[in-house]
């Protein structure tokens, strides 16, 4: 930015007091406001251009002023000119507006990920670590969140104003946004795609906390168990270790490790193995058959909530994929002593890895020897 | 303030004796003519009439939106309010509003024929229309729909329990309504122009129609089969739309949009080629930049159908398409801010006169811009991540929908009612509505732009209070902007019977149809007129009207 | 252009006329002008058709591309000597319909009448092919909805035909859907193309189309060559989807 942060903050701090702007609370914010100004200050010119033009001309050439008009074909010229200007001025617009939206939609590697799930009317948000909130969503500042969300009926779309970010909750698929807090506080959250008779009641908050009081809201408030432990749960009740145990003779591919790897499917395609693909593999199986294996799983379609299936999907992507579990129960502060929980130990930072590269890709074998009873969360692998 | 307007001598004045209004009487007349004119007049008196329902449900919402609270009507009704205000206003107002009320009268007379292509099946638009409407208006008297006027699946085939279907079928109606004239437009422009009328003579007018009809013969026949595929899902239960059986609710995004874009130019083409016409008599000039103009038209059709994905940039397209979308929209507004300068560049060196249709147009270009600038926010990518689906969009589609083509409507009716009823509006009431309507107008939704950046979401009954000074400022505007529209419903109707007797060419307008008697005979010309001058030549007027010899029969 | 100032109107709209055929509609000024109106107008709506069809090759674009195996298991459910029946019926009847313009252009009455009455027949049998084959759906179990049945996908009979997973097989609903609405509404348009044609066909018989005024006959032939054309697409998109060789 060209003005100075002085400047700037008291700008912003002005309309926001006025009412006029959303507080600036995240990384993203001054940016979005940054590029806002941008493109007010290129409409008040050519407002101004076009206002001046039209009133200037109309008390110029009034009629009493000018009883005979002089007629004029045109002007190449000029025409050139107002083409290109404003072409111009609007590919700048897209450019700065491409930058934007790829960091804001593009996820970092190694962010910490909450779960949402948008249904009529509310939002349910589920971190990791087994925190559950109802229209809100507690998280830290100056770490960056990873939101995956899904609905469960219709469209829904989640909005936090005060973070400048926005995306669509869609039915059948997972979509992701991602932001930084930077300024502790409470925010609106807002649903904002039309959802039936109490969309506007679909509203929550977003209560952006240090780093400190967020470790003490997220022990006060796990129901006990991770995403990743209620996924055991539920892995063992609906009966999937019957065919996924494992085994090298198993029916079903071994998921230790399968989370991020490249998989060659049945038809021949290769894909990676990521949220959306464990979803529809858990819901339309034979659209996703790994290669080598018989399309004779069943679907669950109807017989598994979407938090059901994202229980699954962290006790899948927590499958022996240390590095993995590391970040995640690092985000998310388990209490120590939480069986299977933080046996990691050693809270490392956050690191920057490629999941396909550290585990090599194809990996699909049988399991390691000295692995524990499979869906033990959290387990090092060594 | 001087006038252009020239009258014949109101004292012996009188509407010619015989023309397209008294040729024939009676109900049947009306209803089963083939003239182009009386099927205008039928659409006018249509459309006003759902445009008033429209603007009711408007000021509803209006009223519900001055507390923070729901507690002016229910929820579900509220949600009915918002939908039928849309349906209502996009396909039973502007959709047809130029094209069907000014396009059908005065482009077949424009290019010099004595009706349009196809005269019945022109009819068979209006009847298309009027049973399209009964539809919309038999799901309003029975609880009305509620899914917005963007009937998003599956919310409408699995989630609601209004009338849908009734109201897609509705739609679906009033949309083969739109297609027909719009084929009836392009052949009579291709076909039945006067010898000497090439295609650079036409007025402009008729270039933003014939790009209108490009849209509407290519795009709406899509929308209808997406709601063919909503009813039979909401019918039959099958999910081509809904994810838990295997379909894909982003198809119907795909599909919808595919339509809806084009029909927002649709909707603004016809206002735009009024302003070129309205701005060119009241300058006495030809427009600036004729073939900028012309070329300009068909450049926002054709571009026009590639942007369609710029209303789901946050939908799950992937990245990639995106940035193709975002980089056609920021082409497609070029061609609308080449018109704007060339309207502005008309005025220069003109000799300007600020009657009512002036006064509207000049509204239009001032608003027009302000809506068209604000759609450069919403195709930037990044911005509209956060503008998106809040009141940004709804002040954004407002400036240019009623800031714009609402303007431009207003502006064409008022300027071709001498040609058409044979009698002058008065002029200070109508000056008095258009400053109205355009006070009214910034005052209703230049906040919506405001409170839509803080981030209040669109289609919401309750809002967080911090929103709520905004919102009664935007309700105070719309009762200012209801009384500016109301004000043409009392004069209007007046001025048929004591308004002035215009005579035939009372704004000294170029242009075949200010040629022939107000109100024209039904067939328009005796003989098929020769053209033989370019299009706005006002020295050929000057030349014509020194030899003129007025005669009212 | 002065005569077009004011004028009044005439008080009989034909004296002052040339003489012009009866068929002549006021609004245009020659009978060329007239026929190319015509001609025009049809082509412009058989476009706005193809834009209407096209939103449904899109969903079928879409799903093909997502359950192929079902796609392909349900169009091997579809008779193949029933649909190649209709297509020749159907291309029969385009080929009866030319010659009908060409009865009407060389003003043979006969001609005429016999190609409209040929083409109306050979519309029917379609129809009537098509009924039979909705039947055949209805008593398979295989119309989407309440009754539809997956046995057949996941408990082939044909030894040739690959089992479909339970959930894959639930996806064939999606393509039938498909059929029943693309070939419905192919079907529409024949029905109302027929209705259409006894309309012709009771006006030719009284005398109309063999004075030289064919415009009718041709642009309705343009009509019902395009209802063939959508078939001639819609018969390998539904019926032949990696076909085994001759059932």
């Amino acid at each position: 930015m060209h003005i100075s942060p002085v400047m700037w903050q008291f700008l912003v701090r002005w309309l926001t007091n006025s009412a006029l702007f959303p507080p600036e609370a995240s990384a993203i914010s001054p940016y979005m406001d940054a590029f806002y100004f941008f493109l007010i200050a290129i409409s008040a010119v050519g407002m101004i251009a076009v206002i001046i033009l039209v009133f200037g001309f109309s008390i110029m050439y009034r009629k009493e002023k000018n009883p005979v008009a002089t007629q004029i074909e045109g002007s190449t010229l000029l025409e050139a000119t107002w083409t290109i200007i404003p072409l111009a001025l609007f590919m700048i617009c897209f450019v700065w507006g491409a930058l934007l939206y790829f960091r804001i939609y593009d996820p970092p590697t190694n962010a910490m990920n909450i779960y949402v799930v948008g249904k009529q009317w509310m939002w349910k948000a589920e971190h990791p670590g087994g925190q559950h909130e109802i229209d809100s969503l507690h998280i830290p500042i100056n770490r960056q969140v990873q939101l995956t969300m899904i609905s469960q009926d219709v469209f829904h779309s989640f909005s936090i104003p005060a973070f400048r970010i926005k995306r669509e909750v869609i039915p059948g698929r997972y979509s992701t946004v991602w932001f930084e807090a930077t300024a502790t506080g409470t925010y609106h959250l807002f649903c904002t795609q039309y959802c039936g008779t109490n969309h506007s009641a679909m509203i929550g908050e977003i209560v952006a906390m240090t780093p400190d009081d967020y470790q003490k809201w997220a022990s006060g408030s796990t129901s006990g168990a991770s995403l990743a432990q209620n996924g055991e749960r539920l892995f063992a009740s609906l009966g999937c270790n019957s065919c996924h145990s494992g085994a090298a003779t198993a029916r079903g591919p071994n998921l230790a490790e399968v989370y991020g790897s490249q998989l060659q499917l049945a038809d021949g395609s290769h894909v990676t193995a990521n949220d959306a693909f464990l979803r529809e593999a858990i819901l339309n199986p034979s659209t996703r058959v790994t290669a080598g294996y018989a399309p004779i799983m069943p679907t669950y379609q109807g017989q598994v909530s979407e938090e059901g299936l994202i229980d699954l999907v962290e006790y899948i992507k927590n499958l022996n994929s240390n590095y993995r579990v590391q970040q995640t129960l690092t985000a998310s502060q388990l209490p120590v002593g939480q069986a299977g929980a933080s046996s990691s130990g050693s809270s490392s930072p956050a690191l920057n890895y490629r999941p396909q590269e550290t585990l090599g890709a194809g990996h699909s074998g049988p399991a390691k020897s000295g692995r524990t009873a499979p869906g033990v969360p959290g387990t090092v692998n060594q | 303030m001087s006038t252009i307007v020239s009258l014949p001598n109101q004292e012996e004045a009188q509407l010619p004796k015989l023309s397209y209004l008294n040729s024939e009487y009676g109900l049947k007349s009306w209803l089963l003519t083939a003239d182009h004119k009386r099927i205008a007049m039928l659409y006018l008196i249509s459309i006003t009439f759902f445009f008033f329902i429209g603007g009711a449900f408007a000021g509803m919402i209006r009223l519900e939106l001055l507390t923070p609270l729901p507690d002016l009507v229910a929820s579900d009704t509220y949600n009915k309010l918002f939908t039928m205000h849309g349906i209502i206003m996009v396909f039973l107002f502007l959709v047809p509003s130029v094209p069907a009320t000014v396009g059908n009268f005065v482009i077949p007379i424009m290019v010099g024929a004595k009706d349009l292509a196809f005269p019945k099946i022109n009819l068979l638009s209006w009847y298309l229309y009027v049973a399209g409407a009964c539809f919309l208006l038999y799901a309003l008297f029975n609880g009305g729909v509620d899914t917005g006027w963007t009937f998003t699946t599956p919310l409408s085939t699995h989630y609601v329990n209004t009338h849908v279907i009734t109201g897609a079928m509705g739609v679906f109606i009033a949309g083969f309504s739109s297609i027909f004239t719009g084929l009836n437009f392009i052949v009579t422009i291709h076909r039945m122009r006067c010898p000497g009328m090439t295609w650079f003579r036409l007025p402009l007018f008729c270039w933003s129609n014939y790009a209108a009809s490009l849209l509407m013969v290519l795009g709406t026949p899509v929308l209808a089969i997406t709601l063919v595929l909503v009813m039979l899902e909401r019918a039959v239960g099958i999910g081509v739309f809904d994810p838990t059986k295997g379909g894909d609710p982003l198809l119907f995004q795909h599909l919808f949009w595919f339509y809806s874009h084009p029909a927002v130019y649709i909707m603004i083409l016809p206002g735009m080629g009024v302003i070129s016409e309205v701005i060119s008599t009241f300058s006495r000039k030809r427009v600036f930049g004729y073939t900028a103009v012309a070329f300009s038209s068909v450049a926002i059709a054709v571009f026009g159908f590639f942007v369609w994905a710029h209303h789901m940039f946050i939908m799950g397209v992937s990245n990639y398409s995106a940035l193709v979308f975002s980089l056609l929209t920021m082409l497609v507004a070029v061609p609308s801010a080449i018109k704007i300068f060339n309207w502005a560049a008309t005025l220069y060196k003109g000799s300007i006169t600020f009657e009512t249709p002036m006064l509207y147009a000049f509204g239009f270009m001032g608003l027009f811009t302000i809506g068209g600038l604000t759609g450069v926010f919403l195709g930037s990518l990044g911005m509209d991540i956060h503008l998106t689906e809040t009141y940004f969009i709804v002040a954004h589609f407002h400036f240019v929908m009623v800031g714009g083509m609402l303007m431009a409507y207003l502006s064409g009716v008022h300027f071709w009612w001498p040609k058409m009823t044979g009698r002058m509006y008065p002029e200070s009431m109508s000056q008095l509505a258009a400053v109205t309507t355009f006070i009214g107008f910034i005052l209703t939704f230049f906040p919506q732009f405001i409170v839509g950046y803080l981030g209040m979401p669109r289609r919401y009954h309750a809002y967080p209070p911090e929103f709520q000074v905004l919102n009664v400022l935007s309700t105070a505007g719309a009762t200012v902007l209801g009384i500016g529209y109301l004000l043409p419903m009392l004069y209007m109707p007046w001025s048929l019977k004591y308004g002035k007797i215009a005579g035939s060419n009372p704004w000294q307008a170029t242009g075949l149809e200010w040629q022939i008697q107000s109100p024209p005979l039904t067939e328009n010309f005796v003989d098929i007129p020769i053209m033989d001058h370019e299009a706005y030549d006002y020295d050929w007027l000057a030349h014509k009207t020194e030899h003129e010899v007025t005669t009212v029969g | 252009m002065d005569s077009q100032a004011i004028v009044t109107g005439h008080a009989d709209p034909h004296e002052g006329h040339e003489e012009h055929p009866a068929y002549l509609r006021h609004h245009f000024v020659t009978v060329e002008q007239q026929r190319e109106t015509a001609s025009f107008g049809m082509w412009l709506f058989l476009l706005t058709e193809i834009m209407f069809f096209g939103g449904l090759f899109m969903a079928y674009l879409l799903y093909r591309n997502w359950y192929y195996d079902a796609f392909v298991a349900s169009s091997n459910t579809l008779g193949i000597g029933l649909g190649t029946t209709n297509t020749g019926v159907l291309i029969l009847s385009s080929f009866t319909m030319a010659m009908g313009v060409y009865s009407a252009e060389t003003r043979n009455r006969k001609g005429l009448l016999t190609s409209l009455s040929l083409t109306i027949c050979l519309g029917l049998v379609f129809l009537g092919i098509k009924t039979i084959e909705y039947h055949d759906k209805y008593t398979e179990h295989h119309i989407p909805g309440a009754s539809f049945s997956v046995e057949d996908f996941v408990h082939p009979t044909d030894k040739r035909d690959v089992p479909l997973a339970p959930d894959m097989a639930q996806h064939a609903q999606l393509f039938f859907f498909l059929y029943f609405a693309m070939t419905g509404m192919h079907a529409l348009h024949m029905i109302i193309g027929i209705s259409i044609l006894f309309v012709l066909l009771y006006q030719a018989y009284h005398g109309a189309y063999i004075d030289g005024h064919t415009s009718t006959i041709d642009n309705f032939g343009l009509y019902w060559h395009f209802v063939d054309i959508v078939w001639i697409f819609l018969f390998p998109l539904l019926y032949l989807i990696s076909r085994h060789p001759l059932k």
